[in-house]
Parts: C-alpha cells; structure tokens; sequence
C-alpha cells in the first residue's frame, strides 16, 4: 500500500508547538476541559433538594434553603425555586454537548460535501459551490425553526415504535435508550437540524484545501499506481484535512451553541424542565426591571456563556493560527 | 450582461420556489391544523374555515392552490388574524425590522472596515492587540447578553436613552449597536486579514519600489483590492442581520417582523409564514444580485457571471 505522504507546506510539525506556546490558547483548553469536568461530575453530588423546584422563589445568591439545613444557594434561585447553580451545570450539559455533537454532524456533512466538490472540479464544482452560495443567503435559522416544530412530534412516534419494537423483541437495554431518547427528543431533533444547517463554511474551507492537495505530486503518483478515487480521497487527502477540520470544528461549536441558545431565547429550543444556557437567559431576560433587579438570574448565565464560547473562539484561532498555513505569517 | 441577469432570475425564481415549497409542505405536516387550538369551533365550523383557506383535501391539492396563488403575487390571508391579509400584516412589521437591520448593516459594514484597517495598519501594536480581542469578544458574547447589558447600563443606570419600544431616533440607538456589534468584529476580522495579505504582495511592493509613499495612496491602492473579501460577505452579513434581528426585536420590545415568524410557528399560521419567507427570500435575493454587480465593478478581473 502506499504510504500516507505529508506535503511539508501543509502539516507543518511544528503546528502542536505553536499551538502549546500560546499561552491564551492554552488557558482556553484548560479551562473548556475544567467546565466539562465540572458539569459532568458535579451535578450527581449536589443535595438533592437543590435539583427540585421548591418555594424558596427568587432568593439572591448565598440565601439558605428553607427545606434543609445547612444548604445553600450558591448562585441564587429562579421564579421556579430552582438552584441556578445546579440549573447553570446541568444547563452546560445541554448547550456544550448541542454544541459539540452538532458541530460534529457539520464537520461529516461538510467534509464529504466539500471532498467531493473539490475533487471533482470542473462543472459538478462549479454547480456545487454555486448550490452554497445559495444556501449562504438564504435565512437559515428560519427554517431551522420550521423543522424543528414539523419534524419534532415525527422523531418522538419514531422512537416510541422503536421503543415497542425493541420490547416485543425482549431488548431491555434498547428499550431503556429509548425511554431515554424519548425524554430527550426536542434536543436530539434540535442537535440533528443544527448539525445540518451548519457545515457551510467547512465545506468551503475543506474544499479549498482539497483543490491543492489534489495537485501535489503524492496524489499524482497514487493515481499512476492505479489507486481509485475513493481510496486516493480516503487514504491521501482525509489525513492531510485533519488538523483544518479540527480548527474548524473547535470554531463550528460556538456557532452551534449561539444557535442553539437563540432558539431557546425565543422559545423555540430547549424548555423547562430541561434547561439550556439560552432559556435560563431567556428566563433571566424576563424578570429585567428597574426597581428590583434579580441581576443573578442574568448575570450567571451570561457570564459562563460568553467565557465559554469566547474560550472556543480563542482555541480555535489559536489553532488556526498554528496550523493553517495561510494565516502561517500573522 | 443581459444573460446574467437572466440567470439570476431563473436561480431567484428557484430558491423561492424551494423555499415556499418547503415551508408550505412542513407546517402542513405538523400534527394539528390552525384551527384546532380555538374552544368555540365545532368540527363543522372547522371544516368550512378549512374549505375557506384551501386546507382541506389532500396535500397535493392544497399545495397547487397556494401555488397557483402565489404565482399571481397572491400571498393568501392569515389563518390567525382573520379578515387580514398577510400582505397588510407584512407591510406594517416589516418597515421596523428593516430599518433596524439597515441602520445595523451600515454600521457594521463602515464600523468593521474602518476598525480592520486601522488594525491591520497599525499590525501588532496594542491599537491591533485591543481591536482584535475586542473583536473576538463581540462575537462571543450573544446578543441576548448584549442587550439586557446595554439595557441596564445605558437606559437604567445612566438614563441616557430609552429602554425600548418604537419609533423615536433614540430609541434605534441601543438596538442597532446590540445588532450590529458582533458583524462589525466579523468585517474587522476580514478586512484585517485582507488588508495584511494586499500589503505584502507584489504589485504593493512594485508600487512602493516606483516611488509611490506611504500614505493616503498607499492606503487607496491598497485599499481597492482588500476590501473584495468584505463585499463577498455582505450578502450573508444581510441574512444574519434579517434574522438576527428576531431576538433584538424580542429584547428591546419591538413589534417587528420577528415575532411574526415564532408566532406563525407556533400558531400553525402557514400563509403568513410562508409570505414572510418569501419576502425575507426575494429580500436577501435582491440584495445579492447587488453586491454581486458591485463586486464586478470593483474587480474588473471577475467577469460577472452566473
């Protein structure tokens, strides 16, 4: 077989060197790796009075709780009595893994759309970026919302037939998923329109990497010894995009999350009782007025939000930076 | 020339086409009809409002009536405010979101160009370093943060402008700079970008070597050619700001045409969702073939084509 040649121009080795000495991109990681940690494995060992609703409504942060001693409100409570501490870590849960999940579905969608496109050349090119520049201008969040209200209710049917399905058959471990997946549709549907509507602009990017990958000499020769397209695709150019699409992954997730949390802003997204960064501001946004502020419904969200989404925005370009070679001499 | 534009209408005529199409076949298939929530209505008077509407029989009837409607510019009436046509609702939301969504492009078209420049001119420096994390931050952090914020400090702490609503020059002030400032981060970012790579090609560096100084023609020569990536993103830059303005709308209490569409959504209203798509549509169409035709004047390389 013939072996995977590294083109020096692209995949320079000093791309995780670079990456290591920026010290922004650096606090960035660690501090993305932290949130996860935190929102993963802290949850499950709050008191669980804190996890219901209870009628200790609007308390600012640092009040007791009333039901049991000894526990208190970290960031304050919602209207509901919710914790927004515990609320903000499950909330992270939600958005962070929208995020990363859609991005991912993006990130296949716009590899192979832009592959293809690049490889092919010629007129199936032409026709195709033309089809993106379509699909650039037209208002895609709109029919984001669309999908999600028609093909929601048809995802839930879809789930519960599996569901009775996989119980006729006596799969316990498939009907649980299931029951799973059920509670959890509005996200999956959301993760799914997300994941589709996003992979524009890594089509673009991989494209353009592929137009010069596919005129260096290795690719040339692979061709002379025979090799099929799809091999050449999978083994000569797959390897060479990986550290462009990784870039573009890490900045794909913000740009799913914002998504995610403007539909949840509106109230066409994630809804109690679940809870997303988006609808806890959305929840925050509301009780906004003069006289007494409940600024910790707002403040606490927003803050975690924008650090967070501005951390991906750092690692991203920290990664843009060290890795693509355009951006090689900035 | 000519040809152009004749391609451009048949791709217009398609995008629309698609979009009507789409909207119009998925909210049909939403479980429940516009109809069903409302107390008063028997299944009979649910029927006959139904016959009303063309919404009854099979989908691909209903589908070649509201065709066939619209091929007559007929954009049908509203399922939920009855006794109005969709274009009379159309036409008093619309003027409000596009005049934020104007005053906003404008803002973050001239503001992100300038604020590029200036980065990419003065490279490196802390005038760059401030820019650019600036700039990162304004695309990190979302509108619906943007605009409480500027809400609490602007509007109840110091009092300058109004909190929201309608109507008056100051009250367009807070919700086109929450609009805008993400966009203006993102030209900067581009025309900083575009700028550092025109300033160190060749045909600059021929120029300086014929004498030519730094300074304002310089800055003009150079200038000419950086500007092209910004104008390429014009068009999406229209799209963002249309629906963008949905949750800017929502924040600063607005009445525009936002809260139609997650109304429409949510009150099976689909000839009023379908007009606003349309319209949204031949908007961003429209705009398009502008920047596109401007595009060519700029760079008379690119022969315009379709």
């Amino acid at each position: 077989m013939a072996e995977v040649a590294s083109p020096t121009a692209l995949s320079q080795p000093g791309g995780w060197t670079i990456l290591r000495r920026s010290r922004v991109s650096m606090l960035a990681l660690w501090f993305l790796v932290g949130l996860v940690f935190v929102a993963v494995l802290v949850p499950p060992f709050l008191p669980d009075e804190l996890k219901l609703t209870s009628k200790d409504s609007l308390l600012p942060p640092g009040a007791a709780c009333s039901a049991s001693e000894g526990v208190i409100y970290l960031c304050g409570t919602d209207l509901n009595g919710h914790d927004l501490f515990y609320r903000l870590l499950t909330g992270a849960q939600v958005s962070l893994g929208v995020g990363f999940v859609g991005a991912l579905l993006s990130l296949f969608v716009g590899t192979l759309y832009g592959m293809i496109s690049g490889f092919a050349g010629g007129r199936i090119d032409a026709f195709m970026m033309r089809v993106l520049d379509v699909l650039y201008s037209v208002p895609r969040i709109l029919f984001i919302m669309i999908f999600i209200a028609a093909l929601g209710p048809y995802l839930t049917d879809w789930l519960d037939a599996a569901r009775l399905w996989a119980q006729g058959h006596g799969w316990t471990t498939m009907e649980d998923l299931m029951v799973t997946a059920i509670r959890y549709s509005r996200i999956i549907i959301m993760v799914i329109c997300l994941g589709l509507v996003e992979w524009l602009t890594m089509a673009r990017i991989v494209r353009g990497q592929v137009l010069v990958l596919r005129e260096m000499t290795f690719v040339t020769a692979a061709r002379a010894m025979g090799q099929s397209n799809p091999a050449i695709l999978r083994l000569h150019l797959l390897p060479n995009l990986a550290t462009v699409v990784l870039t573009y992954l890490t900045l794909t997730i913000p740009a799913v999350i914002l998504d995610e949390s403007f539909l949840s802003f509106l109230g066409l997204g994630i809804d109690d009782p679940a809870a997303s960064w988006g609808s806890l501001l959305k929840d925050g946004a509301q009780v906004i007025n003069p006289l007494d502020s409940k600024w910790w419904l707002l403040f606490f969200p927003a803050t975690l939000m924008s650090i967070t989404l501005l951390a991906l925005n750092f690692l991203g370009d920290g990664l843009r930076d060290a890795f693509d070679p355009r951006s090689r001499s900035r | 020339m000519l040809g152009f534009f004749i391609r451009r209408l048949l791709s217009a005529i398609v995008v629309l086409w698609l979009a009507a199409s789409i909207t119009f076949v998925l909210m049909r298939s939403i479980r429940g009809g516009p109809f069903t929530s409302e107390k008063a209505g028997s299944e009979k008077a649910i029927a006959a409002k139904m016959e009303r509407f063309h919404l009854d029989g099979s989908l691909w009837e209903q589908y070649s009536a509201y065709m066939r409607a619209l091929a007559t510019f007929d954009l049908g009436d509203s399922t939920k405010y009855l006794d109005w046509r969709v274009s009379e609702l159309l036409a008093q939301k619309m003027p409000t979101s596009l005049t934020l969504g104007m005053v906003s492009f404008i803002i973050a078209s001239i503001g992100g160009v300038l604020l590029g420049a200036v980065s990419a001119l003065w490279r490196d420096t802390w005038v760059d370093r401030v820019a650019m994390i600036g700039a990162l931050v304004a695309i990190s952090v979302p509108t619906f943060v943007t605009g409480p914020l500027l809400i609490a400090v602007v509007a109840l702490w110091l009092g300058w402008l109004p909190v929201g609503g309608w109507g008056t020059v100051h009250q367009l002030v807070l919700p086109s700079i929450c609009l805008a400032a993400p966009y203006v981060a993102y030209v900067a970012r581009l025309m900083r970008n575009s700028l550092l790579d025109v300033l160190q090609s060749d045909f600059l560096r021929t120029a300086k070597a014929k004498g030519l100084r730094d300074g304002q023609a310089l800055i003009r020569h150079a200038m000419k050619v950086a500007i092209l990536p910004v104008v390429t993103f014009l068009g999406p830059l229209a799209a963002h700001l249309l629906t963008g303005s949905m949750v800017v709308e929502s924040v600063f209490n607005i009445s525009g045409a936002g809260s139609i569409f997650v109304n429409s959504i949510q009150n099976h209203d689909v000839f009023l969702l379908g007009g606003a798509v349309i319209v949204y549509c031949v908007l961003l169409q429209l705009f398009n073939l502008v920047v596109d035709v401007l595009y060519g004047v700029l760079d008379k390389r690119i022969r315009v084509y379709g």
